[in-house]
């Protein structure tokens, strides 16, 4: 009687649980729809909501109206999405693989590293008279990711503390910023105009090609992601237990570091360094789907990240218009106090 | 069920390719339970990070089923082998139902989707260990001894048939140890599943493993049964107590006895009633002597330990003329004589006479009995 019964509750329980995900996504799915919408509609020129589906679909209208919206708002509202979605993955990532929630590819100095790489080949290139194609910015940005990842690790093997992990991480996120900085003062004036606004990261100027290119690598890399979730989930226990139900463990660390790099490799390329995003999303999803089974949480954090990103980009927009804000000047604000939030309520639960 | 099954013929193992215990050979027969025993950093965990893989074997090999273990792949291995860890999980906002159902994951598709017939295997697992209730709650949120439960659920959900524990009862209470050892012995004689695992506490490893193996310095001291390992001496070596004592009988760790020479008490006792008044002048640390005792009266076993003399008796025998004499001389050194009570039949009626020798002389102090401390 006592089985049946405990197992009834079971049911029950995997019952409430999948409403919930439902629930949460279905959220997720509306928020995401909404913001779409306002984040076309709104700007210097509003464009009322009944002319927007027909300006979508139909490409009919006033020329100029169809202009702003294909050409300026609707990239750069799809950028946000997707590269909020891959910045958040890039962070869920990390926090996996260090076993560490506060880590993150701003946090722990990657996205600068990326940064001074792609900054130091733009420089160069600008110098040699070519611009750069956006796969050369995804491969400088990434080379640059791997690099400070390196040294994260080196760190990491010989501490094992969470916070002297993240400490390195902000210091190299410094180091790369000063070199950054070092060679943006040698170079040339008509450059400076290009990387300044990119290195204090923007989702402005985003072109078709820009999100041909982003679709095809975060879509992959996504996919790749969401088919390494039951990997991911043994890794949740812990290497040692994750290698006894058969997780190979030297090829699985491997995939964790290539997969948020080219992630965050990504948003770096496009938008520049975003801060917060990465730590504060996974952690908001998490908390609202009661679970941090990757299976669930993947997608749900990108989805997320999208709505997130979208959300704090039409903030940059509109908040001093016509004059725009950083990104992460936006992002820090809503994502810094969920960090500190995070912490204090951490220290509380293990006291 | 005589062939070799699970082997380690001449392990080393080591951190760095440094070696810490080398030619470890052991014999281990399926369904058996084995249990590495000594002192702390001795190397029991690192012999058993070796065998399940985590730690790189230095020399020699390990056969499972005649088969190098090096040679079989982590996916093979994870569904005969399966591991309960000292490491401590991080986990968040994970359930018990959840962190149970990793064992599964050997079985389950490339998403690890459970099925029906895994979600029945993990609520059987969580029924094993007793923690069905448990399955809904975050585990975070329970107790040591429920995580260590739902930890051994875990492995036995993975199905292996070999199970190896890291110190499977630390941080638990006296009950949770005893029930954790006792579902092992069950899963070890029902389901002939391998254990191998260390333990802290010898008197446990005493009563449940059928093989000890005794691990001290950079070698394995010993390799038998808890008969043949649970001797005085070889415990007192294995761990080199000087404190105290092993009473391999009981399995029970005694303290050192109380110093000096010349006893002040003489304790008169039979069939246990001498050992609270034993150890009570043990923690005053009152030097003292006990008699006359048959040899297997448990009270003589005890005062063998602790008393600085005993006079003893063979048992069933008349007591003698010179076990008399010597009671009555150290009745006549001591200061107090308590008499803790004792029945009196035709072979010990000479006690009686004892008693009034120190009656006559003053000493002789009568605890209640039993009975009458409740009447």
């Amino acid at each position: 009687m006592q089985n049946t019964g405990a197992a009834g509750s079971f049911r029950q329980e995997n019952f409430r649980r999948r409403s919930r995900y439902i629930t949460v996504f279905a959220v997720l799915a509306i928020a995401f729809c909404v913001i779409i919408v306002i984040n076309i509609n709104s700007g210097n020129v509003n464009i009322p909501i009944s002319r927007i589906l027909d300006i979508l679909f139909t490409r009919d209208g006033d020329p100029k109206e169809v202009d702003i919206i294909w050409t300026i708002r609707l990239p750069r509202i799809l950028m946000a999405a997707m590269l909020g979605g891959a910045l958040s993955l890039s962070g869920f990532l990390l926090q996996t693989f260090f076993e560490n929630p506060i880590a993150g590819p701003f946090v722990l100095g990657i996205s600068s590293g990326a940064k001074m790489v792609v900054a130091f080949v733009m420089i160069y290139s600008m110098s040699l008279g070519y611009t750069m194609s956006s796969y050369t910015m995804i491969g400088a940005a990434f080379i640059g990711s791997l690099m400070s990842i390196g040294f994260i690790l080196l760190v990491a093997r010989r501490i094992k503390n969470m916070a002297a992990l993240l400490v390195a991480g902000i210091m190299i996120g410094y180091i790369c910023s000063a070199i950054t900085d070092f060679i943006v003062t040698f170079a040339s004036d008509s450059d400076i105009v290009n990387l300044h606004g990119w290195s204090l990261g923007s989702f402005s100027g985003m072109s078709w090609s820009n999100v041909h290119i982003t679709f095809v690598v975060v879509g992959v890399t996504l996919i790749l992601t969401f088919l390494c979730s039951k990997p991911i989930g043994a890794y949740q226990l812990g290497e040692a237990y994750a290698q006894s139900i058969g997780v190979n463990i030297k090829f699985f660390r491997i995939a964790l570091i290539l997969l948020s790099s080219i992630f965050s490799a990504t948003v770096t390329a496009f938008a520049g360094p975003i801060s917060f995003v990465g730590i504060a999303v996974p952690f908001l999803i998490k908390g609202a789907l009661g679970t941090s089974k990757p299976i669930v949480v993947i997608p749900a954090t990108f989805v997320g990240g999208g709505v997130f990103c979208m959300f704090c980009d039409l903030i940059a927009r509109l908040a001093f218009a016509p004059l725009e804000l950083n990104i992460s000047t936006v992002t820090s604000i809503f994502g810094a106090p969920v960090v500190i939030y995070m912490m204090i309520n951490r220290k509380r639960r293990a006291q | 069920m005589s062939e070799k099954y699970f082997e380690l013929s001449n392990l080393s193992v080591g951190y760095n390719k440094k070696t810490l215990i080398h030619d470890i050979c052991l014999d281990i027969k399926k369904g058996e339970i084995v249990t590495l025993i000594g002192p702390n950093g001795a190397g029991k965990s690192t012999i058993l990070k070796s065998i399940t893989r985590q730690l790189e074997i230095i020399g020699g090999k390990v056969l499972f089923d005649s088969e190098e273990i090096r040679s079989i792949s982590y996916k093979d291995l994870s569904t005969r082998m399966a591991v309960v860890l000292t490491d401590r999980l991080k986990t968040e906002l994970l359930t018990c139902h959840d962190i149970v159902a990793t064992g599964r994951y050997p079985y389950t598709g490339r998403l690890g989707i459970l099925s029906h017939e895994d979600e029945e295997k993990v609520d059987d697992a969580l029924r094993a260990v007793n923690a069905l209730d448990l399955g809904s709650r975050d585990f975070n949120a329970i107790s040591d001894g429920q995580k260590q439960r739902i930890l051994l659920a875990r492995a036995i959900c993975q199905e292996p048939e070999i199970i190896i524990l890291d110190e499977p009862t630390s941080f638990l209470d006296i009950r949770y140890k005893l029930e954790l050892l006792s579902i092992l012995g069950r899963m070890a004689k029902k389901n002939g599943i391998t254990i191998i695992m260390t333990l802290h506490e010898i008197d446990l490893a005493q009563k449940i493993s059928d093989k000890i193996v005794c691990v001290s310095g950079d070698h394995v001291t010993r390799y038998g049964t808890p008969q043949e390992v649970f001797k005085e001496e070889i415990i007192k070596d294995l761990y080199g107590i000087d404190n105290g004592f092993f009473d391999p009988m009981f399995g029970s760790i005694e303290l050192m006895k109380p110093a000096g020479e010349t006893p002040e008490v003489f304790v008169i006792s039979s069939g246990g009633a001498g050992i609270p008044v034993y150890r009570e002048l043990q923690k005053t640390n009152t030097p003292f002597a006990a008699g006359i005792l048959y040899e297997n009266d448990m009270d003589y076993q005890l005062a063998r330990l602790l008393a600085c003399e005993v006079v003893a008796e063979s048992p069933f025998e008349e007591i003698s003329d010179s076990a008399f004499e010597r009671a009555k001389e150290l009745i006549s050194t001591c200061s107090r004589v308590i008499n803790a009570g004792l029945p009196i039949g035709p072979h010990n009626r000479r006690m009686l006479e004892l008693l009034d020798f120190a009656m006559a002389q003053g000493k002789l102090e009568t605890l209640p009995a039993e009975g009458d401390q409740h009447g």
